[in-house]
């Protein structure tokens, strides 16, 4: 027997159904109300744009005293994130306040899509690529984008 | 009391405190003696304890500009009128020997001061008392801005001074915290961020950002920072983004007192972290934190042996147990070498092969490469591991290598072999004195039976055995330091300094050896060798102390070619 579902945990998902935020999506499963599936898509003007990233994201039973956990299921090239899909964000680790919420991460997320940071890296060969070439970085980018992040 | 009795201390100076006579400690062996006298109290007022942290601050500061370290710092007359009254407080057989002591500071003493945890409390809040009456700002506020700085009083008055707001604001305070002192409170319409609930009488707590929320998010909040995170210096509101920091005063309205206590002990341990000139003893269980005014920078030149009140003897450079004479960085490389079994092996694969036909392990021996191995007689040579009967005309030399590399090899493990013959000569007797000294310990376990059994045989009082528990500890002490010596000894360059040390280092050593002799003598003699062993115990005292005396004065003046770089 599961315990029952803490409020903030109902009233957030609900929030996500009525009142979703563009370009973004999270599901809850039906037999695991704790567990997400997640769709981001590439912000515009960005060289993930017209790409869709599908993400899994799991509330652990601490929630959100800690944060959620999350990663990314599409493969993606960014220096932020690394070959299993692991996400460096502060708000993720550090800086989580359990007032953040899902819809606040997941916008953090897009964000950190529009303005990787190379220079807080969580995959050094992407990252120095990014320093080194990085007109050549951003069209691999483009080019993964194309390959893996398509709306089937 | 005498105007001329200054002490020459170098860097190791510790507090001076003008009203109230420090626990000053007097290491070495005058420390058992005086342990039998009745103690002095520790007495550390909050007010006191802030005057001595102005000296101690401004002996540190001084200390900090420029490379003079050898400058002589001296006591406050009131300082040093404290000490004698100390003394003099004890009995008067005792106070000769105690001005004596004085006046022949060792060079290897290090001054130091031990605290208990209350100590600790008490000048912390002397501290936070201080500056909180100076900046007009409550002591919990003032206790937030103190740790934000470090402990680093002036400057954060410096700072507070320039740029009040700015300075609260880093700190993680806000502007009032004087005019609204922290409450909970139910607030009509409130709905909780962290657990969504609303009811309308639903008690909820806010810092003086005005991110609130209900108390049982708050509780469970800090409860996971104090006792999961081990946070306490600066727990930040839960709000998304939001500096402001927790007060103690808030705190205590929010949490229960086990959770409280765990706080300001996790408080208690970052003060002691924060700060340069205090440290905790190592010692397991051990409460005491001491402060000593050693620099890191310091420690090539200094060994600070500092002496806890639970009796354990600590290095307070690298918190190791005593090492005097060798210095932290020597013995640090030292204790790496000797886990390192890596250059033994070395050796060994360079000076010993296995047999091409039995594939026994034979070392070579000499510069003759004709080998025959002592298991199966076979004949082959060394060089190219090939049938010696092969190698025809060319007599004890192998013809299928060019003669400079075979030269070349044979230099190399020459070398090598010296080298390590060189550690194994020091490494030997450092580990010899090691494990002697863990013998020494049962022996001292099988002394205190001893002492008893003595009483019961020879009539002799509990006090007239004594000798015996001074003789067994003396042993050990004098071990650890031979033990030391020869790692010292490792990385001595020679010089002209060498031999008198290598002369120090063998009398201590012989000294050592006649006293653990005398443990080997049935019990009934022992009360019939009072007085040798007494004598023998006095004299390796002595021998220790002009070993230790002498290095750390050739250490302190660089006259010593220590290697401070090979591996
Ligand atoms: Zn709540
Ligand atoms: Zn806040
Ligand atoms: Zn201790
Ligand atoms: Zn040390
Ligand atoms: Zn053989
Ligand atoms: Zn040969």
């Amino acid at each position: 027997m599961t315990a029952p579902l803490p409020k903030r945990i109902i009233k957030e998902t609900e929030r996500l159904q009525n009142e979703p935020v563009p370009g973004i999506s999270a599901t809850p499963h039906d037999d695991n109300a704790r567990y997400f599936d997640v769709m981001v898509e590439g912000p515009g003007g960005s060289c993930y744009e017209g790409g869709v990233f599908n993400l899994e994201l799991f509330l652990p039973d601490d929630y959100p005293m800690c944060p959620p956990r999350i990663r990314f299921l599409t493969r993606i090239y960014h220096p932020n994130i690394d070959r299993l899909g692991r996400i460096c964000l502060d708000v993720l680790k550090n800086n989580w306040s359990p007032a953040l919420q899902i819809r606040t991460i997941l916008l953090s997320i897009q964000a950190l899509l529009g303005a990787p940071n190379p220079e807080d890296p969580l995959n050094e060969a992407v990252a120095k690529q990014w320093k080194e070439n990085q007109q050549e970085a951003i069209n691999t980018a483009r080019e993964w984008t194309k390959m893996y992040a398509q709306r089937k | 009391m005498p105007p001329t009795r200054k002490r020459k201390l170098d860097q190791t100076t510790s507090i001076s405190n003008a009203t109230s006579p420090p626990k000053r400690h007097q290491v070495e062996d005058l420390t058992r003696e005086e342990a039998e006298l009745p103690a002095t109290p520790q007495t550390l007022t909050s007010d006191k304890g802030m005057d001595s942290d102005d000296d101690f601050n401004s002996v540190a500061s001084s200390m900090d500009l420029g490379e003079e370290m050898s400058s002589s710092v001296d006591f406050g007359a009131a300082d040093s009128d404290g000490d004698v009254d100390e003394y003099e407080d004890d009995n008067t057989g005792f106070e000769t020997s105690a001005k004596d002591l004085v006046g022949k500071r060792k060079a290897f003493e290090t001054d130091f001061r031990v605290y208990s945890p209350q100590d600790i409390q008490n000048q912390q809040d002397a501290q936070v008392a201080e500056v909180a009456n100076l900046l007009e700002q409550p002591p919990e506020a003032t206790a937030i801005l103190l740790r934000y700085g470090r402990w680093n009083k002036e400057r954060v008055i410096e700072q507070y001074m320039d740029n009040q707001e700015e300075l609260l604001e880093k700190a993680g305070l806000g502007q009032d915290i004087r005019r609204n002192p922290p409450r909970i409170e139910s607030v009509s319409g409130f709905v909780c961020d962290i657990c969504c609930e609303d009811d309308h009488d639903m008690e909820s707590f806010a810092m003086i950002c005005g991110h609130r929320f209900c108390t049982d998010c708050y509780r469970q909040y800090l409860t996971q920072k104090i006792k999961d995170e081990g946070e306490a210096a600066r727990i930040k509101c839960p709000g998304d983004r939001c500096n402001k920091i927790i007060d103690a005063k808030s705190l205590d309205l929010l949490v229960p007192a086990d959770l409280t206590n765990r706080y300001h002990a996790l408080l208690m341990r970052t003060y002691v972290d924060d700060r340069e000139s205090l440290k905790w003893c190592p010692a397991p269980n051990c409460v005491y934190a001491v402060e000593c005014s050693v620099k890191r920078r310091d420690l090539l030149k200094i060994v600070p042996t500092v002496h806890c009140d639970c009796k354990h003897a600590f290095c307070f450079g690298c918190t190791l147990a005593d090492h005097q004479p060798c210095p932290c960085a020597l013995v640090k490389k030292w204790l790496k070498k000797c886990e390192d079994d890596s250059e033994t092996a070395n050796w060994i694969s360079a000076n010993t092969k296995e047999c091409p036909k039995c594939h026994s392990t034979i070392e070579k021996n000499g510069g003759c490469n004709h080998m025959t191995c002592r298991k199966c007689k076979n004949e082959f040579c060394w060089m190219c591991m090939g049938l010696w009967s092969e190698h025809g005309t060319s007599w004890y030399n192998c013809s299928r290598f060019e003669e400079k590399s075979g030269h070349d090899a044979r230099d190399a493990q020459a070398r090598s072999r010296q080298s390590l013959e060189r550690y194994l000569h020091y490494y030997n007797r450092y580990a010899n004195h090691e494990q002697s000294a863990k013998l020494d310990k049962d022996i001292f376990h099988k002394t205190e039976k001893k002492m008893t059994l003595l009483q019961a045989t020879s009539g002799m009082s509990w006090i007239e055995v004594q000798f015996l528990e001074g003789a067994s500890q003396a042993l050990q002490q004098c071990r650890e330091t031979l033990k030391w010596t020869y790692a010292f000894a490792y990385y001595l360059g020679r010089n002209n300094q060498t031999e008198i040390f290598e002369d120090n280092q063998r009398d201590l050593e012989m000294a050592v050896e006649n006293l653990s002799e005398m443990f080997e003598k049935p019990t009934d003699q022992l009360a019939g060798l009072k007085v040798e062993m007494l004598d023998k115990t006095a004299y390796c005292q002595k021998r220790k102390v002009v070993v230790l005396d002498d290095t750390a004065r050739k250490l302190k003046e660089g006259e010593w070619d220590l290697i401070f770089c090979t591996p």
